[in-house]
């Protein structure tokens, strides 16, 4: 089932939530709404649930398959959706919590009591937490609450399986677990997902299409790659991984990065850690002065950080082969060479300067 | 040194147990104790005589009918109020939050000047009233507001922190699942609340019997008529007939010993769930 989401606007008071917001989600993708709090996303999620409604003056919709179900109530949407933080009814098992939504339905769609029995043990055996069918939501883990609100959001078979920061609750290693296990998930079912997360990485791992945003509105959408390789503005730049940012001018046509502390105003150069090579003599094209602060050796990258002339700080990613080769210390004067960069003008807008 | 702290210890704990119980023994052991002695003073057959005599029993039945028609009443509207002001933003929540907490600002006694400043005979509805040939002051119906007046907050103030602390997630997970309005009230919201709202109305029943305040200002003591249990109490003190009141006394003694096993069974149940179903 395929997501419409066309001219969607909201408002809180005077906080403007989503500005006018168009998106085309695509039958069977599992889409990521990445972005930094406050930027929309998880309002937008609450309004494609129902949970939430768009201000009427924009006339905005929202349409599965290009039924428009915009003055559906969320539980005439027949959606899934799972909380960050679960959600799961306290006062019922897990059984009873997943077969919730089969017995809420109307006495002539209801199915029998055999046949819910067996709904919800495949469901169960889907997330893998068949032994826990008789406990409470209490007596299990985060991972194990988040398995089974997945599983109950899935037992009315939904038009589409929305996820609000689903993993924001977790500790660092049962989210990757959790990550893959989704992915996973996803390729065997096929329902069409979006997912709000303001973790990158879990965008770019998970996804098969990231959508950007940024204070209501939508910045980028790509598949992980494009957005990464590709960022469309200094904000996706900035938000998708770590960069470094220099600050220069425009001199003669030509962006000059000094280091000196005065360049405030002017050009920015982002470079990220991996693109940036560090030399002991200047080369012959642009390369930024700056002093070793410190090395660390110790994991799969040697992580370099140095100062500027701005006493701003830079991170150096390279192979260990790499810094064999030249080696270089605490307090050393070396000099930055980007291999990869952007330029961005005051008004963020890309420049496309020779450097 | 051990020791003597512990000795220190030791005395000064028994001096704060003594006191304590010094405390609970005469201010409400002693004063219970007391009731059913004086309720037993001429023997068991002057107190069933007492408790037996149609003014008293006309003062039971009222007590228990004015309870009886309050306790739903108020179990309703403080469920609705509570749930309006712990699951909802709106404008006048504040104020909603004033009115439900006003009965507990107001001495019952100015509640029950305002009952008879509204409907009694020279009171804003007096005319309208006396034109239909409708009695509220000193009657029945003056009693049945004044308790509801009163016993307004309990419910309401039981449920609100209690609803506010759950949050709405779990209503809005039943709805996203299909559920209609009240199946998510009375599959979710209710049995997440029930014993708070049993505490609540435990309460409200207890003072339902024993308000006295509000009830004496609309009543009008018409013995056999409108004399609730606790003023009927009082008139017979005053005229005294020390064994008959205190006879009364003893019923309504007897009524608040019920309501507080009751109380107690409903915290540790309450307490139990919450173990079992704490923070999910």
């Amino acid at each position: 089932m395929s997501i419409s989401i066309q001219n969607i606007h909201k408002t809180f008071g005077a906080f403007q939530a989503l500005n006018h917001v168009n998106l085309e989600v695509p039958s069977g993708e599992l889409t990521a709404l990445l972005g930094p709090s406050g930027s929309g996303k998880t309002t937008l999620l609450r309004i494609v649930a129902g949970l939430e409604s768009p201000d009427p003056q924009a006339q905005g919709q929202i349409l599965f398959d290009g039924v428009p179900v915009t003055d559906n109530p969320v539980n005439r949407r027949q959606v899934g959706f799972v909380f960050q933080h679960y959600a799961l009814f306290r006062h019922m098992t897990v059984f009873e919590n997943i077969a919730f939504g089969l017995r809420v339905k109307p006495r002539g769609q209801r199915p029998s009591k055999d046949e819910i029995r067996e709904r919800v043990f495949s469901l169960l055996k889907l997330v893998q937490l068949e032994q826990l069918a008789q406990r409470f939501p209490s007596q299990l883990s985060g991972g194990q609450r988040q398995r089974i609100a997945l599983a109950r959001a899935l037992a009315i078979q939904p038009k589409v399986l929305l996820l609000d920061e689903p993993f924001g609750a977790l500790d660092a290693q049962v989210r990757t677990e959790l990550r893959r296990w989704l992915r996973h998930l996803h390729d065997t079912i096929h329902v069409t997902s979006i997912f709000v997360t303001h973790d990158q990485e879990e965008a770019l791992e998970v996804a098969d299409r990231i959508v950007v945003m940024n204070k209501g509105r939508i910045e980028q959408v790509g598949a992980p790659d494009e957005v990464f390789q590709n960022p469309a503005s200094e904000f996706v730049m900035k938000f998708l991984g770590d960069v470094n940012v220099f600050h220069g001018r425009v001199h003669n046509e030509r962006a000059v990065f000094t280091g000196e502390a005065h360049e405030e105003a002017g050009v920015r150069l982002l470079v990220r850690p991996h693109d940036l090579a560090v030399q002991v003599q200047p080369g012959a094209g642009l390369s930024i002065p700056a002093r070793v602060y410190r090395v660390m050796t110790a994991g799969p990258l040697v992580k370099i950080e140095l100062l500027d002339g701005q006493n701003r700080l830079v991170q150096v990613h390279v192979p260990h082969e790499t810094y064999r080769a030249t080696p270089v210390h605490s307090e050393q004067q070396v000099y930055l060479v980007p291999k990869e960069s952007r330029l961005y003008g005051q008004d963020s807008e890309r420049l496309e300067y020779v450097i | 040194m051990n020791d003597t702290k512990a000795t220190t210890g030791f005395w000064s704990n028994a001096a704060l147990t003594a006191a304590a119980l010094l405390i609970v023994g005469v201010l409400i052991v002693l004063p219970l104790l007391v009731v059913l002695q004086q309720a037993f003073a001429e023997g068991a057959a002057a107190w069933l005589a007492s408790v037996a005599e149609p003014d008293a029993r006309a003062a039971v039945w009222l007590t228990l009918g004015v309870t009886a028609a309050v306790v739903p009443l108020n179990t309703a509207f403080g469920l609705a109020a509570a749930w309006a002001i712990a699951k909802f933003r709106f404008k006048g929540r504040s104020l909603l939050l004033s009115l439900v907490d006003l009965p507990f600002a107001v001495s019952p006694v100015i509640a029950g000047l305002v009952f008879i400043l509204v409907f009694g005979r020279h009171g804003w509805l007096g005319n309208w009233l006396d034109a239909h040939n409708l009695r509220v002051v000193f009657a029945v119906p003056g009693i049945l507001l004044a308790t509801l007046f009163v016993t307004f907050p309990f419910v309401a103030r039981e449920l609100i922190p209690l609803m506010a602390e759950q949050g709405s997630e779990e209503e809005q997970a039943a709805l996203s699942l299909g559920a209609t309005g009240w199946q998510t009230f009375v599959k979710v919201t209710l049995p997440n609340i029930k014993w708070g709202l049993l505490y609540g109305v435990i309460l409200c029943n207890a003072r339902a019997m024993g308000e006295f305040g509000a009830v004496s200002v609309v009543s009008g003591h018409i013995r056999g008529e409108t004399n609730t249990l606790p003023l009927h109490v009082e008139v017979l003190y005053n005229e005294y007939s020390f064994t008959a009141a205190f006879a009364c006394a003893s019923i309504l003694a007897g009524l608040a010993i019920v309501t507080l096993v009751l109380k107690t069974v409903v915290e540790i149940k309450g307490e139990q769930a919450a173990d079992n179903g704490g923070e999910a």
